[in-house]
């Protein structure tokens, strides 16, 4: 097990000094100033906001941005989990810096873990932060708190572990091009489901609905970020919680204890294939 | 006495094309074997599949008694690939460091040292790979492959970058090994290099054994050279021949200038058991 661990803090070191984190932090200090330039403008002129009838202008405001901040998060987070783990395998052992590694008394399948890992390790502590400083700027521009903090923090890098482990599977197969394409053309997959499912909502078409639920389980990526949004508005009752709950890129329309279920089982279907894959490669 | 490496049957088939057809070898403990072959000969192939990085479609190799692949048998061998690459980032110090750990080596900084000695970088500890030239980085590739003491090295063309000062090193780090009691299975392209330090060759072609002996096996007599007052001629015989040879032309009355053995070298071995094949 302690081969594992040293793979994992040689994937963390990685992680840290590849070019893509010092991008990703860059872009996220771009959002973050935009984010709170939204607040500022959004709060300051909060009475001239007209939510729909019946609704309260502060907590339709606050959750809308939050939201929005929480599909940001998300999406650097899948950006940074793809871009360290794209070319994991078949990349690396192009570039003939995985060979080195196999030969070493530690088992494909460990290997795999440890990258696996390694990239949570990067990317679970960056979602964390943005997740919170979306949240501070929100609450303390517009003083609106989430009714629930941790556990959508919590779904937002499990999702984004989903990826990698998504990510690492492609990289079995595909070369890191194709495996980069592979996972965008996926989470953009995810997004496409949540705005049907809003689609659906509004023209009520329950057909529509019940694709983009389909749609979400398959990537239980998006499905977790929808119980995350869920989540933030879980005590706001009535119209109001109604409405919040629909989000800004696609409605929370999955959510419950089923779904936080099926993404464990889904990491590791993915992992077990990924393992099997990895197994009867030749390098 | 377990051999250090074998192979019974090895097959290894990519669709309709065959790498390996059927390859029986063994590197005896402390044995110093040559693998010699043209490109595509499946020397490479032989060499991934002893270190478990590939399968083999039939048959078996072992390491030290231990299937090919396995953990036990990973623990018992030191690999530098022909084509690797280690992470700029890390010096080289840090480098050996991280082999140690995965290879279960307690050698600690004492082990680096002389190791990083051992392949002429010593100074360059600190260096990072990255700042090093590509023969820097092979004989640090041949530190990490000795990392643990392994009793059996597979060294895939571990010359090919470097210069004729660095050749030396490892010919003379190989030499060293031999003592030491580690075997090593030398794939190169370099006949001269094998002829040195090999205790013995094997040929491949096409993805068999064409040809296996010492050097000097396979450095055969091809006769004997005698100038005399009657002008240059050959004789059949061997170095022993010689005294034999020069009484019996004194004898006979004729005036001998020069006398010279001539055998073929490894080279020309090669090319006979290749049949001139270069790819």
């Amino acid at each position: 097990m302690s081969a594992v661990w040293t793979i994992v803090g040689y994937g963390l070191r990685e992680g840290m000094r590849r070019k893509v984190f010092a991008v990703v932090l860059l872009l996220t200090a771009g959002f973050l100033f935009l984010y709170w330039l939204a607040n500022h403008y959004v709060f300051r002129d909060i009475a001239h906001v007209g939510p729909p009838a019946g609704i309260e202008p502060r907590p339709f405001a606050g959750a809308f941005l939050f939201g929005l901040a929480m599909f940001a998060t998300l999406f650097l987070g899948v950006v940074l989990a793809v871009f360290l783990t794209l070319g994991a395998v078949r990349g690396d052992a192009e570039r003939g810096l995985l060979q080195p590694l196999l030969v070493r008394p530690v088992s494909r399948p460990m290997l795999l873990l440890a990258r696996w890992l390694g990239t949570v390790g990067v990317c679970a502590p960056y979602v964390a932060a943005v997740y919170a400083g979306a949240m501070l700027i929100t609450g303390l521009t517009g003083h609106w708190w989430p009714d629930h903090i941790v556990v959508p923090a919590v779904e937002l890098a499990a999702g984004v572990a989903i990826v990698a482990a998504l990510s690492l599977l492609g990289s079995v197969f595909l070369t890191s091009t194709a495996n980069g394409i592979a996972i965008f053309m996926l989470f953009g997959a995810g997004l496409v489901s949540g705005l049907l499912g809003s689609i659906g909502h509004a023209l009520s078409s329950h057909t529509l609905e019940h694709a983009a639920k389909v749609a979400a389980w398959i990537v239980p990526f998006e499905a977790l970020y929808q119980d995350g949004l869920r989540e933030i508005t879980a005590n706001t009752t009535g119209l109001t919680g109604f409405l919040l709950q629909l989000g800004p890129f696609g409605g929370a329309y999955i959510h419950g204890a089923g779904v936080r279920i099926w993404a464990v089982g889904y990491l590791l279907a993915v992992g077990a294939i990924a393992a099997f894959g990895f197994s009867r490669r030749d390098l | 006495m377990t051999a250090a490496l074998t192979a019974h049957g090895l097959e290894k088939r990519y669709g309709s094309t065959v790498a390996l057809g059927g390859v029986d070898l063994e590197v005896g403990e402390g044995e110093l074997v040559g693998l010699l072959g043209p490109n595509g000969a499946g020397k490479s192939t032989l060499v991934k599949i002893a270190c478990g990085l590939v399968r083999p479609t039939r048959g078996q190799a072992k390491v030290c008694g231990a299937r090919a692949g396995s953990r036990d048998a990973k623990r018992r061998l030191g690999y530098l690939a022909e084509l690797f690459r280690f992470p700029g980032w890390y010096s080289a110090d840090e480098l050996l460091e991280l082999h140690q750990r995965l290879a279960g080596s307690a050698g600690g900084a004492n082990e680096r040292a002389d190791l990083l000695e051992l392949v002429g970088l010593a100074e360059a500890r600190d260096r990072r790979v990255e700042e090093m030239s590509k023969g820097m980085q092979q004989r640090l590739g041949v530190a990490q492959a000795l990392v643990g003491s392994p009793p059996l090295l597979l060294l895939d063309e571990p010359t090919s970058a470097l210069d004729p000062v660095g050749r030396r090193t490892v010919r003379l780090l190989l030499e060293e090994l031999r003592e030491r009691g580690t075997s090593v299975l030398l794939n190169s392209h370099l006949l001269s290099e094998i002829e040195l330090v090999c205790d013995r060759v094997v040929i491949l072609l096409r993805g068999e054994v064409v040809t296996e002996g010492s050097p000097n096996e396979l450095s055969r007599a091809r006769g004997i050279e005698v100038e005399t007052d009657e002008g240059t001629r050959m004789y059949d015989g061997t170095r022993e021949d010689v005294p034999r040879l020069v009484a019996e032309l004194v004898a006979a009355g004729r005036e001998v200038y020069g006398v010279r053995v001539l055998t073929s070298t490894l080279e020309e071995t090669y090319l006979e058991a290749v049949g001139g094949e270069s790819s």
